[in-house]
């Protein structure tokens, strides 16, 4: 690798990827259409009163197989935002892991932090970038969410495939089961709510994604994989332990066997209850 | 056909590196000491925005004395260069050593080709695991590189700043005596360092990924207060 001095009138500037295609390191696009990729699916942001919460399931699929359990979908990005994919897991990790180098390589290079703003259009950037590969059946969704030092607050945004970038004020899911998400975060959001209570949400969310959609995995007791969570606030994006995802799941699936119960006495014997005896 | 004058490789060796020294001569010094948590790095500069101190890689920094412009282009050269490297095979492969002879290598072709050699001197220091796997190299302007213990010292006035260190410093104290040992041996006995003519950075031993922070403003002036 030939050390990268650049003349004045050829320098790639602070961009990474600019960077890897003048080092010939940029990788090479599909022609051809790929069947039987390795997919990613549910993720969500939520913003609350500080920051934003961001959760992903962890399955990966090929068709109707699953192929991982235990996928990280959730990634920081930088001290103050988080990024979170859906789609081709392949091209969906490679694209978290050049835009968190960009994001630290314009920090080393400038000096100085790129803009919430700034860093969302980057990601619209790459996003556009893939979009020849997304034709391949390769295509990659994020969603990306973080706090906002200048302005003060979490802000979250939601892609397509093609680089189209949208804020949203209160809430974003992508990935196949994003809209039963999206609906359970709906009905249960409220305005500043706090960080336990969002939580919850979220765990309900990806619950209820799970329980509807083959593609999302839910909680898996029995080798203790739960989806994984972070915050970001303007203390950083923190990840949420697995001690207390665990507990949180525990509540809800206590609330949930509680009211199935209740819904089902008098009706034939609940499997729920066990009340066989 | 006009022929050009003949100078002896000596001679031209010797004005460039007479020229080189000159320039580096004119800005102020900077010095890097190892300590029991890590690296400090100390320069004097009374830009707060212009710097010469950076961070490159996870546990590596960049410092650099002379011609503002051809250290800067250097220090991107060295992010560049290290993200690269960090991208194509792995975060831990990343190290200063091979940094350090790339920067060595572009130096000295530039001393030996071009017109003009680069009128500065760089540091490339990394922060390891234990004390004794600290790691100080200083490169020159015409591409020799010196693997340095304990201390560095890069400028005009090194050899008297380096004087007053190897008398002061003992290399395992805190980080305030080692701040008080680096601005003094700056300063010299006829002048005192204020924070505004400082620039102090450290890269500090740990578990963290990134290791380079800066100290400035309050927490500097509470570091320096004695």
């Amino acid at each position: 690798m030939a050390f990268p001095f650049f003349p004045p009138d050829d320098d790639p500037g602070p961009s990474f990827s600019e960077l890897l295609r003048r080092s010939g390191l940029a990788p090479a696009v599909p022609t051809e259409k790929l069947e039987g990729v390795t997919h990613g699916t549910t993720v969500i942001a939520i913003r609350y009163a500080d920051g934003v919460v961001m959760a992903g399931d962890r399955r990966a699929t090929s068709g109707h197989l699953i192929s991982h359990r235990t996928m990280e979908k959730v990634y920081p990005a930088d001290r103050h935002s988080g990024v979170a994919i859906a789609g081709a897991a392949g091209p969906a990790m490679e694209m978290v892991k050049l835009f968190q180098l960009q994001l630290e390589h314009y920090e080393k290079v400038e000096g100085t932090e790129l803009s919430l703003e700034g860093k969302a259009n980057q990601l619209s950037a790459m996003v556009r970038g893939h979009l020849p590969a997304a034709m391949q059946g390769m295509a990659v969704v994020p969603l990306f969410a973080g706090y906002d030092l200048r302005r003060g607050g979490g802000r979250l945004f939601q892609y397509d495939v093609t680089g189209g970038r949208y804020e949203e004020a209160d809430f974003a899911t992508t990935g196949s089961g994003s809209l039963h998400a999206g609906t359970v975060i709906k009905i249960g959001y409220r305005q500043g709510m706090s960080r336990e209570e969002t939580l919850d949400l979220g765990i309900q969310a990806l619950f209820q994604a799970a329980d509807e959609d083959s593609a999302t995995g839910g909680p898996d007791l029995v080798r203790g994989i739960y989806p994984t969570m972070a915050t970001i606030t303007a203390a950083g994006f923190v990840s949420v332990t697995d001690d207390e995802i665990a507990t949180r799941f525990r509540g809800l699936l206590d609330r949930l066997a509680t009211t199935e119960s209740t819904a089902t006495v008098g009706d034939t014997p609940s499997m729920a209850r066990g009340d066989r005896s | 056909m006009s022929m050009p004058f003949y100078v002896a490789p000596e001679q031209v060796m010797k004005d460039r590196a007479d020229y080189a020294r000159k320039g580096i001569a004119r800005g102020r010094s900077l010095t890097a000491l190892t300590y029991a948590d890590g690296i400090l790095i100390c320069a004097e500069n009374s830009s707060n925005t212009l710097r010469k101190v950076s961070e490159i890689y996870d546990k590596i920094a960049f410092a650099g004395v002379g011609k503002y412009n051809e250290f800067d282009s250097l220090r991107i050269a060295g992010v560049r260069a290290a993200d690269l490297k960090g991208y194509s095979y792995s975060r831990e492969d990343v190290d200063a050593r091979s940094l350090a002879n790339q920067y060595a290598g572009i130096l000295g072709n530039i001393f030996t080709h071009e017109m003009k050699p680069m009128e500065v001197e760089i540091l490339v220091a990394e922060v390891g695991a234990e004390p004794d796997l600290d790691q100080l190299f200083h490169i020159l302007y015409d591409g020799s590189v010196v693997d340095e213990k304990r201390y560095s010292v890069l400028g005009g006035e090194a050899e008297a700043i380096a004087e007053r260190l190897a008398s002061s410093w003992d290399g395992a104290a805190d980080l305030r005596a080692a701040l008080g040992s680096a601005t003094s041996a700056l300063s010299g006995p006829d002048r005192t360092l204020v924070p505004d003519d400082l620039e102090v950075a450290l890269l500090t031993r740990g578990p963290g990924r990134r290791a380079f922070r800066r100290i400035e403003g309050p927490e500097l002036e509470a570091a320096l207060a004695t």
